[in-house]
């Protein structure tokens, strides 16, 4: 297999692309959190910095960079240094299975708005998601701490439970699209988005990329009420800032993929489809804020009850009355 | 149904706060809005002077009796003809709780409470007010008070002749 150097560098400047767009959209997603909370509370929210407050994400990195990096005594070196990376790193390489724009052509080059257009992209996504809750198991246990540890084990309890019910949901998406590539799930929506056929289906995947993203009311491993910061509070620094930035990142990407498998990627009239892709995205990382001011945090029994109990005996129900229905459609 | 009961609550509590969103914040933005504090705020203290610009206050140790946080201290001192005043007169606004339990104690309203609250410094020590920071030039709430004049007459002046005094009972006289 060989490769053209304009493919090389088209992939390189899209993966540029890519890191430079996410992390600043994090950044700024962290700023938006603040005043939509400070809007819902009736305050005003950070407006100090720049005009608007708009500066204030480069104000929190300087102060992140600038603390001092602190290792608590008996923590295990490598692994505490490894964790903030291990959360981050897998939360942004899943963007990299996303379709998010129409496939230019420019001067008889077609160039697909993806970075890996994988025949298996739907996988790659749940093993990623998967392999992200290394960073918050090890990041607890490697800190020596009792908070940390008891923030990790519930971390890792619940998501590998909401995975679960993740990973069925997905499977009628799967079996209406006939394909695992997510561009070929985003060409089947062309016509109508999925969430016309499947809105149970999306409901339990909208619940699970909460739980994922450990968001309110779903952020047992973080609780400050009970753990002080759980899996992190042993983090100073800008190792604390990779594990939030890895948080916000993670809510981009989810939100991209709920917008990849129920609301039809890139589709929309009248706007350019890389517009309507981030206005769905932006969407969800609304939805999540608002849902952030307005719930409280759920009992963990709660938790593991609702998620093992109620949503993936729906997904399975969902799955059969889906292949029910598309073997009479025939 | 529970589970439709539970699903409109959520509801209603996404509503509450998509209407709030749209409120205007409570915020007043402080060093540029500034609130206008009620006339009888209890803030920085100061000692106020009677009509005839003299020092109200007669150095008798209530207000610092009084204060729960010790924060008043003084020195009397006697001045010509017998009047009473405070040789230095020292408040520690770092102390301070500012709880006008002084201003009530004082017999003479020399020391009172004015809605100035803005007493933030970068020295500590800067809080540690002096007789001559705390001195007005004025009466304060009360124009027309002046503590000779109703009691300790006799060191400024003849007993009554005060403005509501009588005249002294002749103790040696028949007459009532």
């Amino acid at each position: 297999m060989s490769y053209d150097p304009i493919d090389i560098a088209l992939i390189l400047g899209k993966i540029g692309l890519v890191f430079f767009v996410i992390l600043t959209l994090a950044a700024y997603l962290v700023f938006a959190e603040r005043k939509v909370l400070a809007w819902i509370q009736d305050r005003k929210g950070p407006n100090r910095v720049g005009p608007f407050g708009l500066l204030q994400p480069l104000a929190d990195l300087v102060k992140l960079l600038t603390k001092e990096d602190f290792r608590p005594v008996g923590a295990d070196k490598w692994l505490f240094y490894l964790a903030p990376a291990m959360a981050a790193i897998p939360a942004i390489m899943i963007f990299s299975v996303i379709p998010f724009g129409a496939p230019l052509t420019l001067f008889s080059h077609t160039i697909p708005l993806q970075v890996a257009d994988l025949n298996v992209g739907l996988l790659l996504f749940l093993a990623l998601s998967s392999i992200a809750v290394y960073g918050v198991a090890l990041g607890g246990w490697a800190s020596n701490s009792k908070y940390a540890l008891l923030g990790s084990i519930r971390g890792l309890a619940q998501l590998i439970s909401y995975e679960l019910s993740m990973g069925l949901s997905l499977v009628p998406v799967v079996m209406l699209a006939r394909s695992f590539r997510l561009s070929d799930i985003v060409a089947a929506q062309s016509g109508c988005w999925f969430i016309v056929y499947q809105p149970l289906a999306f409901l339990i995947f909208l619940i699970s990329i909460a739980a994922e993203c450990k968001r309110i009311p779903f952020d047992l491993p973080e609780a400050e009420g009970e753990l002080v910061a759980g899996f992190h509070t042993e983090y100073s620094g800008m190792r604390f800032g990779l594990f939030f930035v890895g948080e916000y990142i993670n809510i981009i990407v989810l939100g991209g993929l709920a917008a990849t498998f129920f609301l039809g990627g890139w589709h929309g009239p009248l706007l350019p489809p890389v517009v309507w892709f981030s206005g769905k995205v932006l969407a969800f990382a609304f939805l999540f804020i608002w849902v952030r001011g307005t719930l409280p945090r759920l009992r963990y029994d709660q938790l593991m009850h609702f998620g093992w109990k109620v949503l993936t005996p729906l997904a399975l129900v969902n799955i059969l009355a889906t292949g029910w229905f598309l073997v009479l459609k025939g | 149904m529970q589970i439709l009961k539970d699903i409109y609550a959520l509801l209603i509590g996404m509503w509450t706060t998509w209407k709030h969103i749209f409120r205007r914040p409570v915020t007043i933005q402080y060093p540029e809005e500034k609130r206008q504090p009620y006339p009888r705020y209890r803030a920085r203290i100061v000692l106020t002077r009677d009509p005839e610009g003299g020092e109200r206050c007669v150095a008798c140790q209530l207000c610092s009796a009084a204060c729960p946080v010790d924060c008043i201290t003084m020195q009397p001192a006697e001045g010509e003809g017998g009047r009473r005043y405070a040789a230095w007169f020292r408040i520690n606004f770092s102390r301070c709780i500012f709880c006008g339990l002084c201003a009530e104690a004082c017999p003479t309203l020399a020391i009172q409470m004015t809605p100035d609250y803005e007493l933030c410094t970068r020295d500590i020590m800067d809080l540690l007010y002096e007789k001559e920071d705390l001195l007005i030039n004025g009466c304060g709430k009360d124009p027309v008070y002046n503590f000779y004049h109703h009691a300790g007459i006799a060191v400024t002046q003849p007993r009554g002749s005060g403005g509501e005094e009588l005249s002294p009972v002749d103790v040696r006289g028949l007459m009532p």
